[in-house]
């Protein structure tokens, strides 16, 4: 086998979020990381010098790395949620770089609709503040399993182990009212690079590994629910060609668990059972596949199945459920109408919904419960009772990231205005 | 660890074929936007995979410049009559002549721009509502910024400013009458990932991009091939190198690098020891700091 085959084989994806305030150096960081990993060629930073030297910055600022449009150059903000990549040789990176000030839930949601981690950063002089509990707490609705907390800017804390320990400590408050499983802590300098991708030789006390080292070692293997088996239909296969004239496919991605050929299996919400006669992968055919994995599934019985229904083991079941509770976090300049009909997608299927009751709003500054509040506006966090048309084929958030979200979009406009976690 | 996860080559796979298929859901006319290059035949390879055994369900879309390299027009011609899907074509050449493109002047002359308007005349004519691209996220700082369903106006406009939000895998294909998408299955890969993925695949891809001795000139630092399509300065003397295109475009704009990497193993070597962008050899991409956003903003790929 080559050397490339090796590292393809072994090689895992890992998807992460970057969180931190407007001044918290997130930009150089992502430039740090990318810098030191050399992942950034010679044209991109020849184009970085000039635009340095242009602005009268000393050295070479990192932080323009990670600048796309032209508005972001010109007044230095980030304005959309943009996406980087990495590689190193044990694994393959995907940034989700989201800005630190306009429009901060939505986007954070967003980054982290998708990460397996996601990286906090605290500025060492002014330790936890409050936008650091909102960070948190998102990473937390989100399930995101894995936070790294990085302590930056520790040169301007003349790299003391006493205040990196404060902060620590300050962040454990934090973490009491939140439910994430993996939590490290690390003290870097990414102007430096102390601790990014090299080891820092300033803070001989830290005994922990560098950033980049922890990236490449997460456990994220169990991340994936593999006990529920839960696979939403997408599209029907059906090439009525001479060569495979009765062949019935139906197409999807496995959403968690693993299906074998053979299962017992029932479709939802027609509740009608049968046995899987085939999973096929292109011209190939598997006897077991799993989470995230696409493919088509062909089924012993001739039954009714099409986009919107669910594949499940007969043995168990999501809920099927017209009414339910979740989080909602809304996405749109226009406010949450009371008793509106919007779509609701939730895995390939397609409702209509209404919001019929806000249970309370979240205030993510204060981390409360605002019971009096009932109206819905832009990056609010609201927990709120929805009822569809027809039944959904539900999962809890927190067990199931894909069969327990959800987005609501307005049928006027077409636009995605809320993301929602089922509870 | 546990044998129930894939390598990051199957995961971008299994990706691209849940968003393709979430296009054939979604949509009533989508195509594949096929330029010949190694994204789009990727995006095609992908799309063979996603529906099999059945056909690819869209047609491919070629928009034609009419400044082609002859091995693209054939491999081109080759791959829809394997495939056994419909081919369309808007020609650049036949808006200039309609009256509705002006010939760019002078030696740096591009058609490159003039395809924005084909393409967004060809969407119209053939009403359709999807158009996929191979575009990545990796290639330049405005594609970075992009969506996987890609909302463009009824002008066929791109407000980067103001995307829709895109959560989990729960995307939103909804358009009023006259707007279109653009989706881009391949979003997250890297040059790295789709080289070695066609090398894993073994895909077939035109010559061009196997080192192959032409006759060049050097303009814009890169090894420009010598054809009809281009004006030669009395400065400039054609000479014969061995090159190899690291991206197919326009004849006249597309810059070939010096190698020797004649294998598709090869070509992994070289490309994992890169030290420049491979859209660095794209005069497209040089003519200002914001030429790609600029013309994505006005309906470009």
């Amino acid at each position: 086998m080559s050397n490339i085959e090796t590292n393809i084989n072994n090689n895992q994806l890992l998807r992460f979020t970057t969180a931190g305030s407007v001044d918290d150096g997130k930009s150089t960081l992502i430039g740090r990381l990318l810098y030191d990993s050399k992942s950034i060629f010679e044209d991109q930073l020849a184009s970085i010098e000039s635009t340095s030297q242009k602005k009268g910055h000393e050295g070479v600022d990192l932080a323009l790395f990670t600048d796309g449009l032209r508005d972001e150059r010109e007044q230095g903000i980030t304005i959309d949620v943009a996406y980087r990549y990495f590689t190193t040789p044990k694994r393959k990176f995907i940034i989700a770089d989201t800005p630190g000030h306009m429009q901060y839930t939505r986007n954070m949601v967003t980054g982290a609709s998708t990460a397996n981690a996601a990286i906090i950063l605290i500025d060492a002089r002014h330790g936890v503040v409050e936008q650091t509990k909102r960070h948190s707490f998102l990473a937390s609705l989100l399930q995101i399993q894995h936070v790294l907390v990085c302590v930056n800017k520790m040169d301007l804390v003349q790299y003391s182990e006493t205040r990196f320990n404060e902060i620590v400590e300050q962040f454990g408050d934090v973490m009491s009212k939140m439910t994430i499983k993996d939590v490290q802590f690390i003290p870097i300098s990414a102007l430096n690079g102390d601790n990014v991708v090299h080891r820092s030789t300033e803070m001989e006390w830290f005994q922990g590994a560098p950033l980049l080292h922890q990236l490449e070692t997460l456990h994220i293997s169990s991340d994936i629910n593999k006990t529920d088996a839960r696979f939403p239909v997408q599209t029907v296969l059906r090439p009525q060609s001479a060569e495979h004239l009765d062949y019935r496919g139906y197409a999807g991605r496995i959403e968690s668990g693993i299906f074998r050929k053979g299962d017992e299996v029932t479709v939802l919400p027609s509740g009608f059972s049968s046995k899987i006669k085939s999973i096929d992968c292109n011209e190939t055919s598997v006897e077991e596949a799993f989470a995230p994995m696409s493919v088509a599934i062909t089924l012993e019985d001739d039954i009714d199945v099409s986009r919107g229904d669910m594949l499940v083991r007969t043995a168990n079941q999501p809920m099927c459920s017209q009414e339910f509770d979740a989080y909602l976090c809304w996405m749109d300049n226009k406010p949450a109408q009371p008793n509106a009909k919007y779509t609701i997608r939730h895995t390939s299927n397609e409702q209509k919904a209404l919001i019929k009751e806000v249970v309370y709003k979240m205030d993510i500054n204060k981390l409360e419960r605002n019971n009096d509040d009932k109206s819905i506006l832009m990056n609010d966090i609201c927990r709120v009772t929805i009822r569809t048309t027809k039944p959904l084929m539900i999962d809890e958030y927190r067990d199931n990231r894909y069969t327990g979200s959800l987005i609501l979009i307005d049928e006027s406009t077409n636009n995605t205005v809320a993301a929602g976690m089922i509870l | 660890m546990s044998r129930y996860y894939l390598n990051y080559l199957d995961e971008l796979e299994a990706e691209a074929i849940f968003i393709l298929r979430e296009v054939a859901a979604q949509f009533k006319n989508p195509v594949i936007l096929f330029s010949g290059g190694k994204d789009s035949i990727l995006v095609t390879h992908l799309a063979r995979k996603a529906f099999y055994p059945s056909k690819i369900p869209f047609a491919l879309l070629h928009v034609d410049t009419g400044h082609n390299f002859p091995e693209t027009m054939k491999f081109r011609d080759d791959l829809v009559a394997e495939l056994g899907v419909k081919l369309l074509v808007g020609s650049v050449q036949d808006s200039i002549d309609e009256g509705k493109a002006q010939e760019e002047k002078g030696k740096r002359a591009s058609r490159n721009v003039l395809q924005i308007g084909t393409l967004l005349s060809a969407i119209e004519n053939n009403k359709i509502d999807c158009a996929i691209g191979g575009g990545r996220r990796d290639e330049e700082k405005a594609r970075a910024k992009e969506r996987f369903f890609s909302h463009r106006d009824d002008f066929g406009q791109w407000d980067p400013k103001n995307q829709r939000p895109e959560l989990w895998n729960l995307f939103n294909g909804k358009y009023n009458h006259g707007e279109h998408f653009r989706v881009f299955p391949i979003s997250n890969w890297t040059e790295m990932d789709v080289w070695n993925y066609i090398h894993r695949e073994n895909i077939a891809i035109p010559s061009l991009y196997f080192a192959h001795e032409r006759e060049v000139i050097w303009r814009d630092n890169s090894w420009i091939p010598v054809s009809e399509h281009i004006q030669l300065d009395a400065s400039e003397v054609p000479t014969t190198k061995k090159i190899r295109f690291r991206t197919l475009g326009d004849i006249t704009i597309t810059g070939g690098i010096e190698s020797d990497a004649d294998t598709l193993e090869k070509i992994c070597d070289e490309v994992s020891t890169m030290r420049q962008t491979e859209r660095g050899n794209r005069a497209d991409d040089k003519r200002s700091e914001s030429a790609m956003e600029d013309r994505k903003r006005e309906g470009y790929f």
